[in-house]
């Protein structure tokens, strides 16, 4: 019985895997005028395009309750294990215990003074400090994780997704060490026994390596939205920043808006309007 | 030549089964990593690299630090180092192993190691710090071997070495200062974000690297009927007197940029590491004490009465170098972790198991130094007899 669900479930998420990796190299032959017929099938008329996919994420509309539906539907949909959960022992029988700093985390609030260090400020408007920051991978144009990467395992794609392959990554960790904004997150061990109920949508990760936010990729491909901006009732909102027509470029026009750590110079494609 | 390592005498073959058992456990306790994953180790989401990196980062040091016998001896004509230059690099080719096998067991897919060489990817600094350890342990391979081969067969050794000889000098420079490189080239690591980085590791190595050498002079000389030579061992050390005022003064210079400044990106880390950060201060008596050990050693070695004190000096060349360990091993690894780019503080102490993985890999850095020292001591045995 054990045995049968777990193959079962390994078929599942090889395909999951297959369809995940093939994709960026589709889209891109299917751009390709001269595309072969394989790449013309998989073409998606709904899917979603940019010339450089950027975010904003109105601060004041989030809220803990929204915070924390926003965490839970990216996490569960892209079957990021969650240390807290009890572990089935029946089916994970020789599960060790957790040590909690190796957590894992995609999408995640933070205190004002955590997500900006450098503006922290002793005068600052009482409000901010309760406010959540939702953070996340801030898919720079200069990303240093992409320059570090010793396999191109983490690649940044022509729209401006800073992607990874989970199949090639080595596991050095050279990525997490360069990423300044604390992005990345490392399965220091087999993730299955901490996910509730695997989603057949998108592939599970293997112990050994690095993972972090895709700005969900395979939905924007489907021509949906990113699962953060479908659970956080307005407050996040997802488009190209090189359109001057797109929603997002009319918020950043009408408002003023801080971006992480914009002095190193890896120009963050997430901005927060506070 | 390598069947001079098979005959030996008791005490030999006692160190080389200590050696062999201390491996076996570090084997069995790297296979339960290698099944689990690396949530064995102490390391953590903030601190991601810890005790393997820290001591492959050290030990690269210790390899590049052959070069100091290497330089007088070849360029200089510096004939005292003539009966040593082959210990620098045989001490690097055993060094560099070490490397090669902290990288490895740090990989969470050790597997898929060639994507490396799969996927070269000429932007990423772990790209040209695979390239030139491999480049330098290659040629000290190749130099090591032909040199002392030469000199058992009583002949020159063959015209094409002295180009690989001056070749490997740059090399030794350039594994360190790659290294180096992984780290200073980093945006948001404020403690190893400066210029000094790779100066302040090839400084901590050329302390490190000969001080580690004069201590095995030591051992030779009680082990062996080779005697590497007191004027050299003396040479040494003034090598390592300088190399650690220079380790001492280029850190006082990071101190004094960071805290005169007053960049709080920049300071934390050293607030962190000297004196505790937000109540936190696991690292400090590390710190320190690997501070004092270099000072004091340093202050050993460059008073001429106590320097030439045959009992004085592998003490002080051990503070130097365990000095050295403390301030760029773990000092530098998790310094620069600690605290996040968010600010927060995870601390980090390596784990039992991860602790007997590292002696595991020690041990096999020793099994090879061991060989090969045995072939180069008895090889100037026979040829000095």
């Amino acid at each position: 019985m054990m045995e049968k669900s777990r193959r079962s479930f390994l078929k599942v998420a090889g395909i999951a895997a297959i369809g995940l990796g093939a994709a960026p190299a589709m889209n891109f032959a299917a751009s390709d005028s001269q595309g072969s017929a394989a790449a013309v099938k998989a073409k998606n008329p709904d899917a979603l395009h940019a010339e450089r996919w950027g975010m904003v994420i109105l601060v004041k509309k989030i809220n803990d309750k929204i915070a924390k539906q926003i965490t839970h539907a990216c996490h569960t949909q892209h079957n990021v294990p969650d240390f807290t959960h009890e572990v089935d022992t029946q089916k994970f029988p020789d599960t060790r215990p957790v040590n909690h700093n190796q957590e894992i985390k995609w999408i995640w609030k933070e205190k004002f003074h955590y997500a900006f260090p450098d503006k922290e400020d002793e005068f600052l408007n009482e409000k901010f400090h309760h406010l959540p920051f939702m953070v996340l991978c801030n898919h720079c144009k200069n990303a240093p994780c992409v320059q570090a990467c010793p396999t191109r395992a983490t690649f940044s794609r022509e729209d401006g997704i800073v992607i990874m392959d989970y199949h090639r990554c080595i596991g050095c960790r050279f990525c997490m060490a360069a990423c300044p904004y604390g992005s990345r997150s490392f399965n220091f061990r087999d993730p299955q026994p901490f996910i509730a109920e695997t989603d057949p949508d998108f592939p599970t990760r293997s112990k050994g390596v690095v993972e972090k936010c895709n700005l969900c990729a395979e939905r924007l491909a489907k021509g949906e939205q990113p699962h953060c901006v479908e659970a956080a009732e307005g407050a996040i909102v997802v488009g190209d920043l090189e359109d001057p027509a797109s929603e997002i470029r009319k918020l950043l026009r009408e408002n003023y808006s801080i971006r992480r750590k914009q002095s190193l110079g890896t120009e963050p494609s997430v901005y927060y309007i506070v | 030549m390598l069947e001079i390592a098979t005959k030996g005498t008791k005490n030999y073959w006692l160190w080389i089964a200590f050696l062999l058992i201390v491996i076996g456990a570090g084997t069995v306790a790297y296979l339960d990593q290698f099944f689990n994953g690396l949530m064995i180790t102490g390391m953590s989401r903030d601190v991601s690299w810890g005790f393997y990196i820290a001591n492959f980062t050290f030990l690269v040091g210790v390899a590049a630090g052959g070069v100091m016998v290497v330089i007088p001896y070849y360029l200089h004509d510096y004939e005292k180092f003539h009966r040593i230059t082959i210990l620098g690099e045989f001490l690097a080719v055993a060094s560099l192993v070490m490397c090669l096998l902290f990288i490895i067991v740090d990989l969470g897919q050790p597997v898929r190691m060639l994507n490396v060489l799969l996927y070269p990817s000429p932007k990423s600094m772990l790209f040209y710090d695979m390239l030139v350890l491999n480049g330098y342990l290659f040629l000290n391979i190749v130099i090591g071997w032909k040199v002392l081969e030469a000199e058992r067969n009583q002949v020159k050794p063959p015209a094409w070495t002295k180009p690989l000889i001056y070749l490997s000098i740059p090399f030794a420079i350039g594994i360190h200062t790659v290294t180096a490189y992984l780290y200073c080239g980093l945006p948001g690591r404020g403690y190893w974000l400066t210029a000094i980085l790779a100066p302040r590791f090839l400084a901590s190595a050329f302390a490190a690297g000969p001080a580690f050498l004069i201590i095995l002079c030591y051992i030779i000389r009680k082990f062996t009927k080779f005697d590497p030579g007191w004027e050299a061992m003396q040479t040494l050390s003034k090598i390592v007197c300088y190399a650690v005022i220079a380790n001492l003064f280029f850190f006082l210079c990071e101190v004094f940029v960071v805290y005169y400044s007053g960049i709080p990106g920049h300071q934390t880390h050293l607030q962190y590491l000297l004196f505790g950060y937000h109540g936190y201060n696991a690292l400090v008596p590390w710190m320190w004490s690997g501070f004092i050990l270099m000072a004091v050693g340093a202050v050993f070695l460059v008073i001429p009465k106590l320097r030439n004190n045959y009992i004085l000096l592998p003490v002080a060349c051990a503070m130097i170098f365990f000095g050295a360990w403390i301030d760029k091993g773990m000092g530098m690894i998790a310094g620069g972790f600690v605290p996040s780019p968010l600010h927060h503080v995870t601390e980090y102490m390596p784990t039992l198991q991860e602790i007997i993985i590292t002696l595991g890999v020690y041990a096999a850095g020793f099994l090879v130094l061991t060989i090969l020292y045995k072939l180069a001591t008895q090889v100037k045995e026979e040829v000095g007899g």
